[in-house]
C-alpha cells in the first residue's frame, strides 16, 4: 500500500477472484416491468404472443437486462461489501458499463451470473481521492452458453 | 414499424434516429421496482445532499436502457446489437410531479447518435456508433458507443 493510497493491499488481493456466483430465472413479467419502465413499446419485450411467432419464440429482455433484480452487471450489495470491508470508501457512485451481447436472452431462461473485479484504479477527481473498480460479470445460460459479458465501473470516494 | 435500415444505407457521419425522454421522479421509482436498484441516492432528497449530488440524480442504469432502445429503434428487426458502453459523467435530475401521471414543465433528455465507423467483418456489416444522452441544456451527460450488424442490401 503506497501512502494515502485507496487501494489497499487485501483490495489488490481481490483482483482476478471470483467474489460472487448467483443463479436465477429471467422472468416473463420482470421482462414486462423493466421495458415499461424505459417506457419501451416494443413488442418483442412487451408482448408474448408477438414474441413467440418470432425466430425468438419468447419474449427476450431488452439489451442489458438479464432477470429480476438486476444483478447484471451492476454492482451488487455484496461486492460493495467485500470492497467496503477490503478498505474502499463508503461514498459510491456508478461510473457506466460496457455491455458484449452475445446471444439473446429470453423469458424463462436460467442464467448464471459470475462476478470478478477486473481491475482497480485510482485518481484525483473533482469528488477528492477516487477509486474505480471494475466489474466484469458473465453470464451462462442453461444450456451452457456465454450470452452476454459486462464490465461495470464503480465510482468510490 | 419504421422501414429496415440497411448497411448501404449509412455513412461516416450518419444520425441515429434520436429518441426523447423524459425522466420523472415517478419514472424513478418506477425502475427502482423493475431493476431492483433500492439506492436511496435516486429517491432520498437528504441521503442525496450528504452524498454530495445535492438532490435525487437519475439512475445510470436508466440512461443506459434509453441508449439501448434509442439503439434497437434504429437497427430494426433485422439488425443485431452486438456492443453497447456509455459512462455515467454527469448528473440528471428528474422532474417533479404535477400530478399523478403528468410531470412539471422542465427538462426534456434526448438520445443521440451519429454514425464513427464501418466495416465488414467475416460474414458481418458492422456499424460503429457514437451515442450519447443529452439534457435539456445541450450537454451530454451520458457519453457511449455502440456496435451493431446491420444487414446488406446486396451480396458481393
Amino acid at each position: 500500500m503506497t501512502n494515502g493510497s485507496l487501494i489497499t493491499d487485501e483490495l489488490r488481493k481481490l483482483i482476478g477472484v471470483t467474489l460472487d456466483t448467483i443463479v436465477f430465472k429471467v422472468e416473463e413479467g420482470a421482462i414486462q416491468r423493466y421495458a415499461q419502465a424505459i417506457g419501451d413499446p416494443n413488442p418483442l419485450y412487451n408482448d408474448p404472443d408477438f414474441a413467440r411467432k418470432t425466430k425468438y419464440g419468447r419474449l427476450i429482455a431488452p439489451p442489458g437486462f438479464t432477470g429480476w433484480p438486476a444483478k447484471a452487471g451492476r454492482p451488487t450489495e455484496k461486492l460493495f461489501a467485500f470492497l467496503v470491508r477490503a478498505g474502499a470508501p463508503q461514498r459510491i457512485l456508478d461510473g457506466g458499463i460496457d455491455f458484449e451481447f452475445i446471444e439473446p436472452i429470453g423469458a424463462g431462461d436460467v442464467l448464471t451470473a459470475t462476478t470478478k473485479i477486473a481491475k482497480v484504479a485510482e485518481r484525483e477527481t473533482r469528488l477528492g481521492k477516487t477509486m474505480f473498480t471494475t466489474a466484469e460479470v458473465n453470464f451462462v445460460n442453461q444450456k451452457g452458453n456465454l450470452v452476454l459479458k459486462s464490465w461495470a465501473t464503480i465510482i468510490q470516494f | 414499424m419504421a422501414k429496415q435500415v440497411c448497411y448501404e444505407d449509412v455513412e461516416v457521419g450518419s444520425e441515429v434516429t434520436p429518441l426523447a425522454k423524459i425522466a420523472t421522479t415517478r419514472m424513478l421509482v418506477q425502475w427502482a421496482g423493475a431493476s431492483g436498484d433500492f439506492n436511496p441516492l435516486h429517491y432520498d432528497e437528504d441521503f442525496a445532499k450528504a452524498m454530495g449530488v445535492g438532490a435525487p440524480i437519475v439512475h445510470g442504469a436508466l440512461k443506459r436502457a434509453w441508449l439501448g432502445q434509442l439503439m434497437t429503434d434504429w437497427i430494426g428487426e433485422e439488425g443485431k446489437l452486438k456492443k453497447l458502453s456509455c459512462q455515467y459523467r454527469g448528473m440528471d435530475y428528474p422532474r417533479k410531479m404535477k400530478t399523478m401521471e403528468e410531470p412539471r414543465d422542465g427538462e426534456t433528455w434526448w438520445c443521440k447518435g451519429k454514425v464513427a465507423k464501418k466495416y465488414e467483418e467475416r460474414d458481418e456489416h458492422l456499424v460503429e456508433c457514437e451515442i450519447w444522452v443529452e439534457n435539456g441544456k445541450g450537454e451530454r451527460t451520458t457519453p457511449g458507443s455502440a456496435l451493431v450488424a446491420l444487414p446488406a442490401r446486396k451480396r458481393k
